[in-house]
């Protein structure tokens, strides 16, 4: 919110809340991202990161607040509203087109970042055939690009995600989880590539991280949210340190926390 | 007045069996996830039974613990029916499963010809109900008034068996939650077993208890069907108590619409169903939280464009079937255009069901569509074969259009089942609106003019209009639209989060297959000459169905091989046998349980391990 | 497919006894999503183990995985002499292995009664033995309320019938899930008390939990997760000893 002066920052999200059925699954939380900036949001189980994360990404109307990309309105805007006004996203679990090959799939995505997708002649395999090569290169796939993406192995699947979300360009790239059911070696790998396409684009990066390792290798800022709110926003330094962080990920702590604390001394 | 009460009265008694049907149907559905096609033909296997066992049995005793033999001996071969077929199925797609149980129908309409005869059988009267009381100054059968009682006593032994024993509390959590349930170590298989035999005995008992009230024939399991589909479908898939509030509703319209309403008394309950769903999407007391399965046709297999080799394949393959009125009779050359129509459908069918992913029971509602539009532009327009050809197309492009807007909310089984109604609309429409489609007379008279009126001609005229329509359909398949409908098949997510709709695509898909549909439609028209309802009847839908499903779902060639095979195959079993439906039954039943791909897929399936034997080390994982 | 495995015999644990719960090499799969990547883990008999490690470590996948209700394979799989890995859900809580999700999966829709009646199976030789009458002695709540449906009750309530409903199929060993999850603080306490109780029945349970607190207060040994393998395995001192371990488990 330091930025609010100049030009408005890649994102904007003010005073978001939305309840389910009473309980305040995110309670006024505001936050901004950078272009080129990679920003983690982590939090307990329950502590709203889902929910959050679909507000952000339009698929959620919030009941209070706004959501401002480089300015623009896209709160509640909805999936394909948001992808038009630049945002790119991976999912938890990894969504790809499992009938296509893997060069298909970052295809298919190309010719709808390209207004091609409702040509109903031509062959869609050569479409952008070259972009799409580049993409999984950079995605580290050049050699797996005629293979079913039915077939792929989890992490090679979401690389493939990441390319299809790098095909429409995107100014800020939204990761739920990136690392969600990869195999350990390969979850740095990911981040690796991810990290290095959002710094050479200037991609301003959103991304939820059970993985904490990944969390502090990679983000520049870490957002902690508990119970709907945001409790501590900063360097991972300083996030390390907090002690409300350490309070929300013991749990409870208002219980044990003096047993807790004499036995971890 | 009393007339009226009268008529309310028979409303009610028919509700009663209708309940019964709808109740076993839905608790099967509930539990099981099984949309059971074959609950019509357990009705009217139980009337049957039934009808066998009161004859043999005598006196009171007789009479009533026959017909409680008949629906416990009908439920025994339900189960039976479960265990050898849709035990094996419970993973797979849910047409699967409607496809297997539509093959158990087939193979039941004939066996109980076989056995009892084609004729209309009488049954005796319940003893003490044989007469008539007297009632607001209106006579009515004292059966009647029986079966009014069973309704209500039949729901609250229902709800006493699903709220006072363990069967009943199992079934209830199964419902509810399949996996928690067997981790509390309930045995799915039987449960299943136990609830589709408790489905099907309901059924068969309403089937049995419909003996003093009419006579026995082969066709009630169709007549009972699509009624008990909709009763649940109002109700809302699953829910007893929705099943007997909306059996009394969709009774009460029948008895009602043919005085009130004698014009569109048919079409009544289906604009009911039609305007439930609207408002509530999963039906008056359903729930929303329906399981979904996986899409039927994502393949694990990535679709190619025929290469050169094939592509020459099929020209040669085309220019054979040119050839044949040059080598064969009129007969023959009739039935391969028979046929190449049916082939346009399937592919048709295809778009929709296999690109898109929308699985549709009323395929038949745009190839009649399509058949009656050119009834209409010759009769009605008085265009020439060339006009109303190139008219037919439209009106299904319309209508699909329409229906597509319409159901834009429901998904799934509801959006099937309203896909059924809407060709259940029409063809009401058809049967009732005399003054326009000649009701069940048809429209006569129209014949293929100029070069078409050889059968060589209109073989060949039929020949370039499927050559015409596959082509289409395969060049959007590979175009980017393609791409844009299977991603959004594959993962609608995904889909629109780079900016394609799901929405939108369905309702293309549907745009597409309505008009090839009605393509398909306006050439039978000549075909025959005529057009009648049956155009835009349930076989018709189910015969498109099983061509698609028979070729294989997740291939692209799948619809061509499967309207080719079942087409010519049934064409002959009716040319050889008086028991076409049972040969063709259990040719259904051997696919589904042998090739679960469909022919296509077996195919596609030999031919990648052969050559992954060839080129050892190159295997993918399994 | 797994990345590393983990030596298949913590060092630190017993020999599981033919009567308890052992498992090593668990790999499991959500669709293509590996979550498990070679775990291994035993409960003896009459013991309470902790399974601890952040959340999405994969505790939650373990115990999904043990019952069979997600795709997995296993090097072991045994439980009280029976190797498990070939069973269907259904057929492994027949012998006496229960299970407390973490969301409580409750039938919403039945009473109280009627959900202890879905859980309910003969009685077992060796294993305690449950009727409703006793799980609402220690359970009183539940006994108040026999009649309500589980979806009108709250968060805390639901917990006990979820357990209590497990109870009903009188087991051996329960693997439990988080039980103390989103319960306000009191409860928890009461939590802690019942599933004490339980240990003195001669149950063993399995743990699965994020609060090292709560944890600490019930177990005698702790096994611990981190993406999806195993990083410790020996008793809550060791694991106090172990930095690298409460890293794993505490570190933000």
């Amino acid at each position: 919110m330091t930025a609010a002066m100049n030009a408005p920052p890649l994102l904007a999200a003010t005073g978001l809340a939305k309840a389910w059925g009473g309980v305040r699954a995110v309670d006024d939380v505001s936050f901004s991202v950078a272009a080129g900036e990679i920003v983690a949001l982590i939090g307990p189980n329950g502590a709203g990161k889902s929910t959050c994360f679909n507000l952000i990404n339009g698929q959620l109307r919030p009941d209070a607040g706004r959501v401002l990309l480089s300015g623009r309105d896209i709160t509640g805007a909805g999936p394909a509203r948001a992808f038009r006004a630049g945002v790119g996203r991976t999912f938890q679990i990894a969504a790809t087109f499992a009938s296509m090959t893997v060069r298909e799939n970052v295809q298919t995505a190309l010719a709808a970042a390209r207004g091609q997708i409702m040509r109903p002649w031509g062959a869609g395999r050569n479409i952008a055939r070259d972009d799409a090569m580049r993409l999984l290169a950079l995605a580290g796939m050049a050699g797996m690009t005629e293979r079913p993406a039915a077939g792929l192995a989890y992490g090679d699947v979401k690389r493939l995600e990441l390319a299809i979300a790098l095909a429409g360009a995107p100014r800020l790239l939204l990761m739920d989880e990136p690392t969600a059911g990869m195999a350990p070696a390969d979850r740095a790998a990911l981040m690796r590539i991810a990290v290095a396409v959002a710094r050479a684009q200037n991609i301003g990066v959103l991304f939820t991280e059970h993985d904490m390792d990944a969390v502090f290798a990679h983000a520049d800022r870490i957002l902690v949210l508990d119970r709907g709110r945001l409790i501590a926003s900063g360097a991972p330094a300083e996030v390390r340190d907090s002690p409300a962080v350490r309070a929300a990920y013991l749990g409870d702590g208002v219980l044990f926390a003096a047993t807790a604390d004499d036995r971890r001394q | 007045m009393s007339f009226w009460i009268a008529q309310f009265l028979t409303g009610l008694a028919s509700a009663a069996s209708l309940f019964l049907v709808a109740s076993g149907l839905s608790i099967i559905f509930g539990v099981t996830r099984v949309v059971n096609f074959a609950h019509g033909a357990f009705y009217m296997v139980g009337a049957y039974v039934a009808w066998s066992l009161t004859e043999r049995l005598s006196g009171a005793f007789g009479w009533w613990g026959g017909v409680l033999l008949a629906a416990a001996a009908v439920a025994a071969l339900g189960a039976l029916a479960e265990i050898l077929v849709l035990r094996r199925i419970y993973q797979a797609p849910e047409l699967f499963q409607l496809l297997a149980t539509f093959g158990l129908t087939l193979v039941a309409a004939d066996l109980v010809v076989m056995l009892w005869g084609p004729d209309e059988l009488v049954g005796r009267r319940a003893p003490g109900f044989t007469g008539s009381i007297a009632l607001f100054d209106q006579m009515i059968p004292a059966w009647d008034l029986f079966l009014i009682a069973l309704g209500p006593v039949a729901l609250g032994l229902l709800w006493l068996l699903f709220n006072r024993t363990r069967f009943g509390v199992l079934v209830r959590a199964a419902t509810q939650d399949r996996e928690m349930a067997a981790a509390l170590g309930v045995n799915e298989k039987w449960l299943f077993t136990g609830v589709f035999a408790l489905g099907v005995f309901l059924a068969a008992l309403a089937g049995a208890l419909q003996l003093p009230r009419e006579s026995v024939n082969h066709h009630m399991d169709l007549r009972i069907i699509v009624d008990a589909f909709v009763v649940v479908v109002i109700g809302g898939l699953g829910s007893i108590t929705g099943a007997f509030v909306a059996a009394l509703l969709v009774a009460q319209l029948n008895a009602f619409g043919i005085l009130l309403f004698p014009k569109i008394s048919l079409v009544i309950i289906f604009l009911v169903m039609a305007a439930v769903l609207a408002v509530r999407p999963w039906g008056l007391l359903g729930r929303p939280d329906v399981a979904q399965r996986p899409p039927a046709a994502t393949s694990a297999r990535p679709w190619r464009p025929l290469g050169g080799a094939g592509r020459l394949a099929m020209a040669a393959l085309v220019l054979a079937a040119a050839a044949l009125p040059f080598v064969s009779g009129d007969y023959l050359v009739i039935a391969a255009t028979e046929t190449l129509i049916f082939a346009i459908l399937a592919v048709s069918l295809h778009v929709l069901l296999s690109v898109a992913g929308v699985a549709s029971f009323g395929h038949a509602a745009f190839f009649g569509l399509g058949a009656y539009g050119v009834a209409l532009a010759v009769k009605g327009l008085g265009l020439g074969m060339g006009a109303a050809l190139a008219l037919a197309p439209l009106v299904g492009l319309v209508g699909a259009g329409l229906f597509a807007l319409a159901a834009a909310r429901l998904s799934g089984v509801y959006l099937a089942m309203l896909t059924l109604a809407f060709a259940q609309i029409l063809w009401s429409i058809a049967f009732q609106w005399v003054e326009v489609t000649g009701g069940d007379n048809g429209v006569l008279g129209l014949w293929p003019a100029g070069f078409a009126a050889q059968p060589a001609g209109f073989y060949w005229l039929t020949l370039g209009l499927a050559v015409l329509v596959i082509g289409v359909s395969r060049v959007i398949m590979f175009s980017p639209f393609g791409y844009g409908l299977r991603g959004a098949r594959d993962e609608a997510r995904r889909a629109a989060s780079i900016g394609v709709s799901p929405g939108l695509m369905r309702w293309c898909a549907f745009a597409i297959a309505g008009t090839g549909a009605a393509v398909a439609g306006a050439l039978f028209a000549f075909l025959k000459g005529s057009v009648f309802p049956d155009t835009l009847a349930i076989p018709v839908s189910v015969d498109s169905l099983v061509m698609v499903l028979l070729g294989g779902v997740q291939t692209t060639l799948g619809p061509l091989a499967g309207a080719v095979a079942y087409k010519a195959l049934s064409i002959w079993l009716l040319s050889q046998t008086q028991w076409s439906k049972l040969a063709l039954g259990l040719v259904i039943l051997a696919v589904v349980l042998a090739f679960p791909r469909g022919l296509v897929g077996v195919v596609n399936q030999w031919r990648d391990r052969w050559l992954t034997q060839r080129r050892p080390g190159h295997g993918e994982p399994p | 497919m797994a990345a590393q495995q983990l030596p298949s015999s913590p060092p630190t644990a017993s020999e599981p006894a033919a009567d308890g719960l052992c498992v090593d090499g668990l790999n499991a799969w959500y669709g293509q999503a590996q979550i498990l990547h070679g775990v291994g883990l035993n409960v003896g008999p009459g013991e309470i183990v902790a399974l601890l490690g952040r959340n999405g470590a994969g505790k939650t996948t373990t115990l999904r995985a043990i019952m069979g209700l997600v795709r997995r394979s296993a090097r072991q799989l045994g439980f009280r002499g029976a190797d498990i890995g070939p069973m269907p859900p259904f057929a492994i809580a027949r012998r006496g292995l229960g299970y407390v999700p973490e969301d409580r999966r409750i039938f919403t829709d039945l009473t109280v009664d009627e959900n202890l009646e879905t859980g309910r199976q003969p009685p077992r030789p060796g294993a305690p033995q449950w009727t409703p009458e006793r799980l609402f002695e220690l359970f009183p709540n539940l006994g108040r309320m026999r009649d309500r449906p589980g979806g009108a009750m709250s968060g805390g309530e639901q917990q006990m019938l979820a357990i209590a409903r497990t109870l009903m199929g009188n087991p051996h060993m329960v693997l439990l899930d988080e039980p103390a999850e989103g319960l306000a603080p009191r409860i928890v306490e009461d939590m802690a008390a019942a599933l004490l109780a339980l240990k003195r029945e001669g149950l063993s349970l399995l743990v699965a939990e994020q609060n090292l607190n709560f944890a600490r207060l019930l177990a005698d040994r702790a096994h611990v997760l981190a993406g999806g393998e195993s990083r410790f395995s020996g008793t809550m001192a060791e694991l106090d000893a172990d930095p690298d371990a409460r890293d794993a488990l505490l570190a933000v």
